[in-house]
């Protein structure tokens, strides 16, 4: 009886620890709580409140970036246990605390918690209070939903309907401001829609480094700016349209192409580098509308970069290859180019077969083509793609799966440090055979020439290219949003992702085509789908030995070396 | 349940008096006011309210109201609409509107005339009218495209006409201190 009380105590809390009530219900939350950068801080009302299952309004707070407190939309109640003449908080004669309710609200994302604090969430001077300080912010905000990119993820829509007004109070004019500020060049501003939270002002400052943006003028004149003369362009600036909690800024890529209730929404990841951004995929009708970030601490945060996110168009340009083909095959069907590579295969001599695959296929495909490579003993490599990285999340590895290729042994200790060899050997005659999987060897040291002279040329791509041309047999590819599977980033964090779109004509994953290939080549099947495979990859390979596919989840798991 | 079958007498069984009292109400109305329409030729008046086929209006200076804003896609229930949106170019003939559908297209022979795109329109730019009989010689004519609809709608006199206030609203402000309009 005693220990219970003792329990219940709001005041003996496990040491770190801290108890506070929300709405009557006692939870315990930690003293401290990483803020932005991840340093630990006190913990925030919001936070504790989050913890407690209480959803607090909020419009300038993000937890990723450094806390503001201008929107007053977090304004709660609260009460601190009274303190007696000695000191000492006093007691009710039944043992509970006598809590003193603080005569004014405080804003919950910078209020830090103590032991004992009570935070109503649900009074009536609370709910008063967001309805009007919403009241307030639509005060000049130019109601234009129809005509808003934002509508459907509008937080002010959304907290209007929640804790709004029925009915609009303001009589007066309102004041306009510019409605196409052209900010930049992938980020277009609307002044009026601004709600003035400071969010895209604090993301490029404090996350980016770039002090771009500003408010100017006073009062309900204020809005946001780029310093004059300058444009808000660095490799981060579509994510201040993610994050306005409103319509004011908005990616001129997306800008007025869908709405945002019709996107299908695609757990996926960012193919355009090694750090393998975590992404959600916005796509309807088999047409891709946008990427936009999906949080993982361990990765990206909450951010993208403005390039990887917008290098998405080329999966549907006019040049996708959409049938098997080449120079040996007479019609385009699987079936025939199975069997004519199966058959040519079965033809070749080990050390006289390469094999080059792209370290843009995913774990799954690279295993299957390392099973092709020890059945035929062919040496392998990946054609290495670099770029300039920058210090937050851009790798210089353009390759999504460099990582993955190595612990699969398929890309040399330094990837592409093999091409050079398969060019010198297929010019002296020892190479016969190249199976290229999802790359242009062309531009990757070996010439036209060098591969007209091979008896079998096998490749495999999304676009058409100088390899595909010439090859015997050319395989149509799936870009990643087309298909399942995994990638390794370059900290070697295996992430799965899942399909958004389905391939153009015959195209197919090349997990499909490779596991048939390999089924028939060696004798051995793998199962067909991106699970089995894995299964055999773990079962094989010691890198992946302690994964299983479900592990996978939403946030990828890091392998052990 | 048993149905009694009642036993037929024989004036019953000639049917004779069933045929001749056919006959009286032949007679009757032939002799009578006449009742049938010669449709097509004429036509009913369509009482207002009717809900007939949808189509697209322009208020009274001639603007597409339509926003593309897509409720109207979403709302369909046998989704009969499809809006194109403009896509990211800016229009400079749409002025401080932004945006007006590239292409807006409604499959009459999916339209059910349940009225919830006009419901749902927050431009007052579709209107379920009178028209209720629909014809065609292939699928592909009876999908109507945004110039047919707006030239079968024609003009809704808009007495509100938001867009333009805002606008005048916004040229008012372009001088300091700003001049009420009101």
């Amino acid at each position: 009886m005693k220990q219970s009380q003792q329990s219940n105590d709001p005041l003996a809390a496990p040491p770190g620890m801290i108890s506070v009530t929300v709405d009557g219900r006692t939870v315990l939350v930690p003293r401290t709580m990483p803020d932005w950068q991840g340093r630990q801080v006190p913990t925030t009302m919001l936070q504790a409140c989050e913890l407690a299952g209480v959803t607090v309004p909020h419009y300038c707070y993000h937890p990723k970036l450094p806390v503001a407190g201008n929107c007053r939309m977090c304004l709660v109640e609260y009460g601190v246990p009274a303190l007696g003449p000695d000191r000492k908080p006093m007691r009710q004669p039944d043992g509970s605390l006598v809590i003193k309710k603080s005569p004014r609200p405080a804003i919950a994302c910078a209020t830090p918690v103590s032991p004992g604090m009570e935070i109503y969430t649900s009074t009536p001077t609370v709910k008063l209070m967001r309805q009007s300080v919403l009241e307030f912010l639509l005060i000049n905000h130019p109601l234009d939903c129809p005509i808003c990119d934002q509508a459907g993820e509008c937080k002010l829509q959304e907290y209007s309907v929640e804790y709004g007004r029925a009915s609009s109070r303001f009589v007066e004019t309102k004041v306009h401001k510019n409605k196409q500020v052209d900010l930049g060049p992938r980020i277009m501003l609307d002044q009026e829609r601004c709600i003035l939270c400071s969010r895209c002002i604090r993301f490029t400052r404090d996350v980016v480094g770039d002090d771009a943006l500003g408010i100017v003028n006073r009062g309900s004149y204020s809005a946001i700016a780029a310093y004059p003369g300058t444009t808000f362009d660095n490799n981060y600036t579509l994510n201040t349209a993610d994050i306005c909690p409103v319509g004011a800024l908005t990616s001129k890529d997306f800008r007025f192409q869908m709405r945002v209730w019709f996107l299908k929404e695609t757990m996926s990841l960012c193919a355009s580098c090694g750090t393998g951004c975590n992404i959600v995929i916005g796509s309807r009708e088999n047409r891709i509308y946008r990427f936009t970030p999906r949080q993982n601490d361990a990765v990206n945060s909450c951010w993208m970069c403005d390039y990887g996110r917008l290098n998405y168009r080329w999966i549907e340009r006019a040049d996708r290859l959409t049938n098997p083909g080449g120079t040996k095959l007479t019609k385009p069907d699987w079936e025939d180019a199975i069997n004519g590579i199966a058959a040519g295969l079965k033809q070749t001599i080990p050390g006289h077969i390469a094999i080059v695959a792209s370290a843009r296929l995913t774990n799954e495909e690279l295993y299957l083509v390392r099973r092709l490579a020890q059945f035929l003993g062919a040496p392998t490599d990946c054609a290495p793609r670099s770029g300039p990285a920058d210090n937050l999340l851009l790798c210089a590895d353009r390759n999504p799966n460099t990582k993955g290729a190595q612990l699969l042994g398929i890309a040399a200790s330094l990837p592409g440090a093999n091409l050079p060899v398969f060019a010198r050997l297929i010019r002296n005659g020892t190479i016969r055979s190249l199976l290229v999987f999802g790359e242009d060897v062309t531009r990757h040291g070996i010439a036209p020439e060098d591969l007209a002279r091979l008896d079998f040329l096998v490749a495999s791509d999304i676009h058409s290219n100088g390899t595909t041309m010439i090859s015997h047999y050319f395989l149509p590819g799936c870009a990643h949003v087309e298909k399942r599977g995994s990638f390794t980033n370059v900290h070697g964090r295996i992430q799965k992702f899942e399909k958004a779109v389905d391939p153009p004509g015959l195209a197919r994953p090349e997990l499909y085509w490779l596991s048939e290939l390999v089924c028939r080549v060696t004798g051995q099947s793998v199962g067909r789908t991106v699970e089995s495979v894995f299964e055999a990859m773990r079962a094989e390979v010691p890198a992946f030995r302690n994964i299983a596919w479900a592990d996978l989840e939403d946030h990828g798991v890091a392998t052990s070396v | 349940m048993i149905a009694e079958r009642p036993t037929l007498k024989l004036v019953d069984r000639l049917y004779l008096t069933a045929a001749w009292n056919g006959f009286k109400v032949t007679l009757r109305h032939f002799l009578g006011r006449k009742v049938t329409m010669q449709y097509p030729e004429q036509r009913w008046a369509v009482p207002p309210g009717y809900r007939g086929a949808p189509y697209l209006v322009r208020d009274q200076t001639g603007r597409t109201k339509c926003v593309a804003c897509q409720l109207c896609e979403f709302i369909c229930p046998p989704r009969a609409i499809r809006v194109t949106p403009p896509g990211p170019a800016v229009d400079p003939s749409t002025g401080n509107v932004e945006k007006r559908p590239r292409q807006f297209e409604i499959n009459m022979l999916r339209c059910i005339y349940c009225g919830l795109c006009q419901e749902v329109c927050p431009e007052e730019a579709i209107f379920l009218m009178q028209d209720y009989s629909l014809t065609g010689c292939s699928r592909e004519e009876m999908v109507y495209d945004m110039e047919r609809l707006l030239a079968l709608g024609g003009v809704h006199h808009d007495h509100v006409r938001k867009w333009d206030r805002v606008r005048r609203e916004a040229a008012a402000q372009e001088t300091f201190p700003p001049n009420p309009i009101y």
